[in-house]
């Protein structure tokens, strides 16, 4: 079963490159980074079948430093919003001449 | 551990894969925040049972729990706070096709259920399962990997007062 999941996972991670790739909304972006690190998780716990329970204990870590990651981009997003009216990022162009 | 029931076992691996697959190709292409925030959870529940079926059963509970229990609750509260949802596409009912599609899988997973309930349950799991199966991971994650969890709660305690600093100051400015 090892080969399929890192199949699926492979799969997963291109979606999520793609969303990453073709979508401007900031929010959609971040549920695609999310989507990334689930198709890396699966990788992690497929491989633990062959080297050990290390795996799984990275892929905690793993959705740990996801939630954080998750709370301070939302934040971030909101503070975006608030200050834009937008969370197109096609709109912000502070930083283009 | 699997030995007794190969292909039903490979068969709801490879389904909840492509539904896996499937989902997040549905969730990409959606243009509300709030299906692609529904889809990308269909997602994981899909993954919890791929790795329950992985042999990682507290790494699935913890993908429920965790995932699609607080992080995609926070991003759909967040789409509800900045107000992105299109009440059109959130609130209506769906179109025929889609509820009949809908009333056959209930009809499939019904019948699936009473062909499993006729039969008599077999040895699926031995009952050495949840003893080898979680306790080397909190062994793991307690002896060898101690000081990683610990700088975890400062990563998380961190991240909550960025989070409340950062969006906090947009109400002040």
């Amino acid at each position: 079963m090892i080969g399929p999941a890192l199949f699926f996972s492979a799969c997963l991670f291109a979606i999520g490159v793609m969303g990453v790739l073709t979508r401007r909304n900031a929010l959609i972006l971040f549920m695609c980074v999310e989507l990334m690190l689930n198709a890396v998780n699966l990788s992690f716990v497929a491989l633990s079948k062959l080297h050990g329970v290390g795996g799984q204990v990275f892929v905690i870590f793993v959705m740990t430093v996801a939630a954080a990651e998750a709370a301070v981009g939302l934040a971030i997003v909101i503070a975006v919003f608030r200050h834009f009216r937008t969370v197109d990022l096609g709109a912000l162009r502070l930083l283009r001449g | 551990m699997h030995t007794d029931l190969p292909l039903l076992f490979t068969f709801h691996f490879y389904l909840f894969g492509v539904l896996a697959v499937a989902s997040a190709l549905l969730f990409v292409t959606r243009k509300s925040p709030v299906s692609a925030a529904l889809w990308l959870v269909n997602v994981m529940f899909c993954l919890a049972a791929e790795y329950v079926m992985l042999d990682a059963h507290f790494v699935g509970v913890v993908q429920i729990l965790v995932y699609a229990g607080a992080i995609m609750v926070v991003f759909v509260f967040v789409v509800m706070l900045l107000n992105l949802g299109h009440p059109s596409e959130t609130s209506d009912f769906r179109s025929k096709g889609t509820r009949l599609a809908a009333g056959a899988v209930a009809l499939l997973l019904a019948a699936e259920v009473l062909t499993l309930m006729r039969q008599p349950w077999p040895q699926l799991a031995s009952p050495d399962v949840p003893d080898n199966v979680v306790r080397p991971v909190a062994q793991t994650l307690f002896t060898e990997y101690l000081l990683a969890f610990e700088v975890t709660s400062v990563l998380l305690l961190v991240a909550i007062i960025g989070a409340v600093t950062l969006a906090k100051r947009g109400t002040q400015g």
